[in-house]
Parts: C-alpha cells; structure tokens; sequence
C-alpha cells in the first residue's frame, strides 16, 4: 500500500519548513521511526520520522525546498497504517463563565439511518468539490494575497520594502515600486552563472545560511539599532570563579564558566528595566512578563540561539546546567523547538573569541542583544594609584524605538553593578 | 445623435419592438388610456390597438399569470407591474411557474416574457414605492434579471429582452426615468444580456455597481480623480446572467473592489460578487473587499432625513473609495 507522507506540524508559530537533507533516497527501507528527512525551519533544525516502516518510493520535496507543513514530501510503501496526526492543541480555556463542566453540542448532527421524510424524499448530494490550494504564508507580517503573489513569484523578502500603507502595511504598489526600481531578478544569491568572475568561487547558500541571512536583513533594516559600551571591573568574579570551579566541576561534572555569572546578572537587571525586555509593536511597546535570555552558540551548521526560559528565577548553579545542555545540543544539532522559542533577550558572549568590541545585530524582534567582551588584566587608576585589574567590556546593541541612551545606559550600569558585586564567597546557589 | 431620458428609451424600444414582432404586447395596470403612471407606454394604444396595448385590473398575479399562459401560447408579452413594491402577488407565477418552466418541461415549453419593474427608492415614495426587488430574483435560476442605468443601454437591454425566449425580470429605476439622459442612435441596435460595462477605467480600484447607483459611483470617481485615485467604474448592467469575468478582470487589474447598490445589504448581489472575488481573484486583493449598500431596514423609510440616511450618494460613495484607497 503507498501511502503519502507529510511535513509534520511542529509548532505553534512555525508554518514551513525547508528541507535540508534526505537521509533515506528512493528504494531504501525505513524502519517505523527512523530519521527520514531533516527539516529546518526558522527556528530549528530537526529530524523528522518516518511514521511508518516500509521503502521509500518517491520524494516529492526536494533538498532546498521550502513548503508549507503539512503539505507532502514523499511517498512511501508499506503493510502499515499511517498514524493519525494529532490535531493542533487546543487554546487553553481562561475564564469559566459558569459553563457546565460537560460540554454542550450546539451544531447537531444527521441521523444516517432514518429513511428521507416526504414527498420528495431526499436525492444524493453531490460531490464536494476540492478546494484551491492553501496559500503558502510569507513571515508573520500582515501581508495582502496580492503582496504576498508578488512576493511569491519574484522570490522578494518583505523585509526589504516599506509599506505605505495604513499602519505601514506594505501594500502591491510598494512592491511594484520596489521591482521596478530593482529592475531585478531579485534573488541575486542565484545569480547568473555565465557572469561567473573566473577569479571568483560561488557557494550556494544552504538553507541554514540563507535563514542566518534573512533574520540579518531583516533586524539591520527595520530596527534602528543604537549602540553603548561600559567597562566592568571583574576582578572579583575572576576570584569567585577560581575559588569554586575545582569543587563545581566535582559536583556538576562540567567546567564552570563566566556565562551564568552573566546571564545571571542580565536577568537580574532585566526585571529592574522592563523596556529592555520588550519588542517594538508597530503602535505599541510590548513588555514580556517572562525573561528568556538567549544565548547565541556558534554550531557545526552556523549560528543558533537557544534560550533560558525564566532566566530570573534562576540561581547561578541552575544557569550554568541549563547553559551547558542548551550548548551541548546546539552543537550536536539536537535542540528542540523548544528550546530555540519565546527569547525574550540575547546574550553573546563574543570574548570566547578574543573579541573586545562588537556592535552586535539585535535578535529581531526583541529590544536588545549584549555582547560580553574577553577579561583581560589592564592597568586602571583606583584612588589616583595604578593597579592592575581584570577588565571586561559589555557592549550593548539597542532599538533606539523602545528605549532611549537614558534607560539603556541604566540597564548596563545595573549589570555593572552586579558582576562588580561579586567576589569570593559569594553563593552560586 | 438625439439625447433622450431613460423613460424615452423604454418607450421606443418598446414601440420598435412591437412594429418588428406582431407577438409583441404590453399589459399592465394604465398601460393603455393612460400610456402607464411613468408614460413609457405612452401612445401604443393609438398606434397598436386594445388587443396589444390590454389595460388590467389590479391584480398582479393575474397579469404576470395571464402573460405566462400568453407566453407558452408563442406570444411574446410585456406585462408592467406599476410599482415593484406591488410585486408580491406575482412572484408564484414568476418563481414559481415561469422560471422553471423551461426546465420542468425539458424544453418543450418556454416563456418568452419580460416582466417591466420599476423600482427604486430616493424619490419620496416611502414604504410602499420605493423598493429594491433584485435580490428575490437575481437569486432565482431561470430567471433573466436586467437592471439598466442608462438610456443606451435600457433601449439595447429591453430589445434583448423582448428578444430572449427566457423570462426576463427587466428593472427600471424610478429615479433615472427622466434624471439621467444620454445618447441613443437613430439606427437599430441591440445590447446583449450578460454584458457588464466598465463605464470608466481606472487603475487604483474597482467600484462595481449598477442602476442608479453607477451614476453616483461614476460621480464619486470624478471626486477622485482629483485625489490622484484613479477609480475603475463597472456597471453590471445584467445581474443574471452576471459577467463575472469583465468583474474579475477588472477587480485582478486594481487589485481592490469597492460594490455598491441601493438594496439592502444582506444577502444582496454584493455579496455574490464578493464571494466570486474572494474565490477567484484572491492572489489579486490588495485590499478588504468592500461592500456600500442600503442598510438592513425593512423599507425605504418618508421622511427626508431618514431616506437620506438610507440611500447611497455620492459622498457615501467618495469616502468609502478614499477610505479603501488609504488602506
């Protein structure tokens, strides 16, 4: 029996998916639950599984692909039946108007086996005709079907145009106007090979690659992005974390470093500077109840930013097990859905790699991103004397919309203050 | 070429109708003596005689039911119903007899018929003469439903009409009788059923319409024009059969649809043209399809204010365009 399979529904917010690689080809048997197809989608790179066993027969979505979930992307024959996919889950109810606990069924429904009443009787319906084929959803903006036809058919990233259209939706003549005056081709990472500089090697882009890009382009245009540094005497974390690393790494069974400390002090001053820990909404600024903190993890594919979830609720022990498994699945690509949702904040600790300035691109849509710069020993004037000390720079990247120089200079001496608070024998529990 | 009113135009085509096709003939209450309450029947009496020219009693279910019969007889009549309002009486033996006639009887019965309604509101007939009837009929198969707006095309639609081996429901609105004129050639000629005209063209939106509201729309993108939107003007002329490609065409080419009509809201040929949009030109929309009509009230209401509050005019109509134009 062939039986087809489809990109499973994999979360809330995710709509497509791009395949990356088929592990299984035409004519290989796939045991029920065995990887057959990576897919990645804008938030994660995952292994879906064959929900049979059987031979694969034909892929209908190739490498590269990107379709909607649910849509199919091979065929496979079996002696098995194809699972049901579970529904989406259901909203959760929030308030109890004093409904019955039972449900009530309002809709009714046909009794099948009672003969046709009257003198006509009843005639066989006709048969449903199908429906046109679901559109295919361009990101979360609200865009027309003419837009997103356009968009479609000329492979163009919304991000690049401004709408003018009412509360900025961008309407088709923003796009005509957009086409004409890039009198493109628009995709130009698919250009012309012929045109191909015999100095010059093109590597296409891969699909993790090509995401990495668009979420670029799309904080670096929409989000005027504004930037503050500060210097951070931590000399005394320096110490903490000499004094408990031997007895840490005993207990926990991994190497303690500086990453909770810090997480630990942002989410600290998170919860004292709300507007830090927020997103631009167009008319609005929406505050997040929840401190998430994303860390940003150079995996093997490229970059990927699983997050914290309540990061403020956390100590730094509890921190540094969570940094260590988020880290640990980054880099074997094994990070679930979610654990790459609902950040709220991102940290990069760009001093991993002897950096000590950066200008980091906000992970969009959030207010702010904060790089933590390498420790270095520097001499510094303490009480009109020179002293040696261990100096770090925290460099913060900010939408200049939600906050001004005046809460974002606040939010980094917060941070300042903490991590200069610390010192041996201090709790990490 | 003669300018002529809407009113002159039905009478001709009537007049010229009945000189070509001696199965031609009028009924209805005062078509006769009197030439009908509007005059379109004015002098036939004299010119064709008592036996095409049949004044009636006050009965409606009579005169569409004695046309029907008259019909499946191989006449051809043009039974008048004064005022739509008075319809009712009527609709069995159109609803229920004429359109399905042809189909119960596979062919070998037809009626050839083209029921005269004037109709309309915005002339202070109130609650009992100023109805929009389309809706009923337009929702019927087997009828044919032809609401021309302007002399050309009354002339040109009614010939058709007459023409049609189908039933046809032909409405007239009251108020273009004499407020519009336009020309109409000497020559003969005809306008098909189920035509739509685009009336003006335009690039930054689509307004569908027909009756006298297309005269208000066509207004409305004069204002327009003066706002730098560029307004496409679609008269559909013929609800039944409804052109929906000239409507889809368009409405794919702006990329926005404003409809507007007089009758009521719900359920009304907007939505229909709506829906059609919606399912076939959704890849186009730029824009909420958006629909400007006679609130759902029971009747067009006496007084002044209240009828004005009622009917769609050219102010309604320019700010629904500006607002759809913004979005």
């Amino acid at each position: 029996m062939a039986v087809t399979i489809r990109l499973p529904h994999v979360g809330e917010s995710v709509v497509e998916g791009t395949i990356g690689a088929w592990l299984k080809q035409p004519g290989d048997s796939v045991k029920r639950y065995e990887p057959l197809v990576e897919v990645i989608t804008d938030k994660v790179t995952m292994e879906v599984p064959s929900p049979v066993g059987g031979s694969l027969s034909k892929v209908l979505a190739q490498e590269g692909e990107t379709i909607p979930m649910g849509a199919p992307i091979a065929e496979m024959e079996t002696d098995e039946e194809l699972p049901e996919t579970p529904p989406p889950p259901e909203p959760s109810v929030v308030a109890d108007h004093g409904q019955p606990a039972e449900q009530v069924g309002t809709t009714g429904y046909l009794l099948k086996d009672v003969a046709p009443v009257g003198p006509t009787g009843g005639g066989p319906v006709p048969a449903q005709t199908s429906l046109p084929d679901a559109e295919t959803s361009v990101g979360g903006a609200r865009l027309s079907p003419a837009v997103r036809r356009l968009l479609r058919e000329h492979g163009v990233d919304p991000s690049r145009i401004s709408g003018t259209g009412m509360g900025g939706r961008i309407t088709r003549e923003d796009v005509l106007n957009y086409l004409s005056s890039h009198s493109a081709t628009a995709d130009p990472a698919s250009g012309d090979a012929a045109a191909q500089d015999q100095d010059e090697e093109h590597v296409p882009l891969t699909p993790v690659r090509r995401m990495i890009a668009d979420a670029m382009v799309r904080s670096a245009s929409q989000i005027p992005h504004a930037w503050s540094t500060v210097a951070v005497d931590v000399s005394g974390l320096v110490s903490l974390r000499a004094d408990s690393r031997a007895s840490f790494e005993k207990q926990e069974g991994f190497d303690l470093t500086y990453l909770p400390f810090f997480a630990k002090a942002v989410a600290e001053a998170l919860a004292e500077h709300p507007t830090l820990n927020a997103s631009w909404g167009g008319d609005k600024i929406i505050l997040k109840k929840k401190i998430n903190i994303g860390i940003a993890v150079a995996a093997p594919q490229g970059l990927v930013v699983p997050v914290i979830h309540g990061a403020d609720k956390m100590s730094v022990v509890e921190l540094a097990r969570a940094a260590q498994g988020l880290t640990g699945r980054a880099r074997e690509n094994k990070l679930t859905l979610n654990d790459v949702q609902r950040g709220t904040f991102t940290l990069n600790n760009t001093g991993a790699l002897g950096s000590i300035s950066s200008q980091p691109i906000i992970n969009y849509p959030q207010a702010a991103i904060l790089a933590t710069e390498a420790i270095e020993k520097r001499a510094v004037v303490r009480d009109d004397a020179i002293v040696i000390r261990s100096m770090m720079n925290l460099c913060l990247s900010f939408d200049h919309r939600i906050n001004d120089g005046a809460e974002a200079g606040s939010f980094l001496q917060a941070v300042r203050g903490k991590l200069e608070g610390l010192g041996p024998g201090a709790s990490l529990y | 070429m003669a300018v002529k009113s809407v009113i002159e135009a039905v009478r001709e085509g009537i007049q010229e109708e009945m000189r070509r096709d001696p199965s031609v003939f009028v009924m209805g209450e005062d078509v006769g003596r009197r030439g009908g309450v509007f005059l379109a029947t004015q002098g036939l009496l004299e010119e064709f005689g008592e036996s095409r020219v049949v004044d009636t009693p006050l009965a409606e279910a009579s005169i569409v039911g004695i046309a029907l019969g008259a019909a499946f007889r191989g006449l051809r009549p043009i039974p008048e119903i004064q005022f739509s309002d008075f319809m009712w009486p009527a609709t069995n033996q159109l609803i229920g007899e004429a359109a399905r006639v042809c189909y119960g009887t596979y062919g070998q019965l037809q009626a050839p018929m083209v029921v005269r309604i004037p109709y309309g509101g915005g002339i202070r007939g109130g609650l009992f003469h100023s109805q929009n009837v389309e809706s009923f009929f337009f929702h019927t198969p087997g009828l044919k439903v032809v609401t021309p707006a302007t002399p050309y095309d009354a002339k040109g639609l009614l010939k058709s009409s007459i023409r049609d081996n189908n039933p046809v429901v032909f409405l007239e609105h009251k108020k273009t009788y004499r407020l519009v004129r336009g020309e109409v050639p000497e020559q003969e000629y005809t306008v098909p059923i189920g035509a739509a005209d685009v009336k003006r063209t335009g690039e930054s939106l689509t307004v569908v319409s027909y009756g006298l509201m297309l005269h208000y729309c066509l207004e409305a993108a004069q204002l327009l024009a003066q706002e730098a939107v560029d307004v496409e003007v679609v008269d559909l002329r013929t609800l039944t059969p409804l052109d929906t490609s000239t409507v889809l065409e368009s409405v794919k080419k702006t990329g926005k649809l404003l409809i507007v009509h007089e009758d009521n809201i719900t359920g009304g040929v907007g939505a229909e043209v709506a829906a059609l949009a919606a399912e076939h030109a959704f890849d186009h929309l730029d824009g909420p399809i958006v629909r400007l009509c006679g609130p759902d009230v029971p009747t067009m209401p006496f007084a002044q204010n209240l009828e004005d509050a009622y009917m769609p005019n050219t102010e309604k109509i320019a700010q629904a365009i500006r607002n759809l134009a913004q979005y």
